[in-house]
């Protein structure tokens, strides 16, 4: 019987050890010599609507360069950036990228695509967001009648957005919400809607997540088209000198910035989605100024 | 919701889908090694603190104590800003690769596979400890001798440093990144896929985990059962 139990152990000790070795041999993830390779910091919309799934592999075949991808959210990513920790960001908060860009921490800034925001809350719509001209208008309403709000607070591009919203209303940033109309979830978007769903309340999505999500919950789409709602995306290279040399994929970036606005991945994006959704879920920005949007269709229950 | 998602689950693991495979090797990869260094390392300091008298004594049971409750976001934020670009190790290129993980996940293993292998130590007839005494043995072969004589429950520290090893979500996703088909673990995924309200996947996942953990209890149940008989 003891011999059973050291027979186990030998085994168990071989196949531990063989582990890791393959660890420590799959962590030249330090890449073989010679293998290019970039760390992007991008956002969750990019990574959850799986558009990188489907744009990576063809920048890796068409420029041999690896994508490490850390999807972060923008607020996260810039601030990585701003320290050098990412060699690409692939980010959609245009005024936060303005001013950082304006710090002096990056190289090169271009327009990948568009998409757009949307109003979503309960159906019953208590604070008439449907009927509202503008978003500002809405969200006034919302919070003039005090209407449960999700606000995401945690950095992303997507809040980084509706605090600008808040502002142009003439509302304070973070409305106070005591009575505790205004939430913060401090979460991404799926949770957050998930959030509004079992609050009845209302909150901000990008169309992304809220064609993979709109099935999940008994929320509706209120409001879309207001232009302050436009949703863009960019690409930024960081800067080289930042840190030591070498320690920064600076050529990498920029190879991927202008790969990712190129004529390939532009038309990879501007087809991406037609076939989960019945249409493409981004804009690329080559395209001339396109009609208005159709209206999304209502899924049968 | 449930009842779809369960359906999704089984179909899911018989068609054998790859990414899934690959998750699940990775997981098990990692926290294995990590593991094994906690025990390597955790093993000598249990049976320190529980048979040996020198200065500091107190100090390390505190230290190990702690340990135990260590918030593993802390771990990872700190393992982050020790390996990434502009750190101390940054040269090393470690940020965003499973060695990253195994040395985040083994910082809060140690301490429980230190912890109750004290315990499991204290807890000896006296008796054994005096006669390895009598015998004269070198302090190395006197703790192998007493780690022995705890078998049973040493294993138990073994298995619930792994346990926390492999549930731990945290700092791995800090310092792992959760890079698909390189740093992407079991309990990640399962916070990405939920994430993207996929929860049918998330669930799948979540079920292989359990059932690696039972495994892993079984087969220590296992070898401590047939031990038992042979004693």
């Amino acid at each position: 019987m003891a011999h059973r139990l050291d027979l186990a152990a030998r085994l168990g000790s071989t196949l531990i050890v063989l582990q890791m070795l393959a660890i420590v041999s799959s962590t030249s993830g330090a890449d073989p010599a010679g293998t290019r390779s970039l760390l992007l910091a991008t956002t969750t919309s990019t990574q959850d609507s799986g558009l990188l799934d489907a744009l990576l592999p063809a920048f890796e075949d068409d420029s041999g360069i690896r994508v490490k991808t850390v999807a972060v959210g923008s607020g996260a990513a810039l601030a990585l950036g701003a320290r050098g920790e990412a060699d690409a960001l692939l980010v959609h908060a245009p005024g936060a990228e303005r001013k950082w860009m304006a710090e002096g921490h990056g190289d090169m800034r271009l327009p990948v695509m568009h998409n757009e925001f949307v109003v979503v809350g309960p159906a019953a719509d208590p604070a008439s967001v449907r009927a509202s001209a503008t978003v500002t208008a809405a969200l006034g309403q919302i919070a003039r009648q005090r209407v449960a709000w999700i606000s995401r607070d945690d950095g992303s591009g997507t809040d980084l957005l509706e605090k600008e919203l808040w502002r142009q209303s003439g509302e304070p940033e973070k409305p106070s919400g005591e009575a505790g109309w205004y939430v913060r979830s401090g979460q991404g978007m799926g949770a957050t809607l998930l959030i509004a769903d079992a609050r009845r309340a209302y909150t901000l999505s990008d169309r992304g997540t809220w064609l993979a999500w709109r099935a999940k919950v008994r929320l509706v789409e209120l409001l879309r088209g207001d232009p302050r709602l436009r949703n863009d995306y960019s690409v930024i290279s960081v800067r080289a000198d930042k840190l030591p040399e070498g320690r920064i994929h600076a050529r990498e970036a920029v190879a991927f910035a202008r790969w990712l606005t190129g004529p390939h991945a532009q038309r990879l994006i501007a087809e991406f989605g037609r076939e989960r959704y019945g249409e493409p879920l981004f804009a690329p920005a080559s395209a001339k100024p396109a009609p208005a949007l159709p209206a999304l269709p209502v899924p049968a229950r | 919701m449930l009842w779809a998602a369960l359906e999704e689950a089984m179909k899911l693991l018989v068609s054998g889908d790859r990414e899934l495979l690959r998750v699940i090797g990775l997981s098990l990869m990692i926290s294995a090694s990590a593991t094994t260094l906690a025990a390597l390392v955790g093993l000598p300091i249990g049976v320190l603190l529980a048979s040996g008298r020198f200065a500091g004594r107190a100090t390390l049971a505190v230290l190990v104590d702690t340990g135990m409750s260590l918030p593993p976001v802390l771990v990872g934020l700190t393992v982050m800003a020790v390996f990434w670009r502009s750190g101390p190790l940054g040269a090393l290129e470690i940020l965003f690769t499973p060695t990253a993980m195994v040395i985040a996940q083994f910082i809060v293993a140690t301490p429980i596979a230190a912890g109750l292998t004290r315990s499991a130590i204290a807890g000896l007839d006296p008796d054994i400890a005096s006669a390895l005494d009598v015998d004269g043995a070198g302090p190395v072969a006197r703790a192998l001798e007493l780690l022995r004589a705890a078998r049973p429950q040493v294993t138990v520290a073994i298995a619930a440093a792994f346990g926390r090893a492999v549930s731990e979500v945290g700092a791995s996703l800090m310092v792992g990144g959760n890079i698909a088909n390189q740093t992407r673990v079991m309990t990640t995924a399962i916070t990405l896929e939920a994430g993207r309200g996929e929860f049918a996947r998330a669930m799948v996942i979540g079920m292989v985990l359990l059932a690696v953990a039972l495994l892993v209890n079984a087969t220590l149940a296992w070898a401590r059962r047939s031990d038992r008989a042979s004693a």
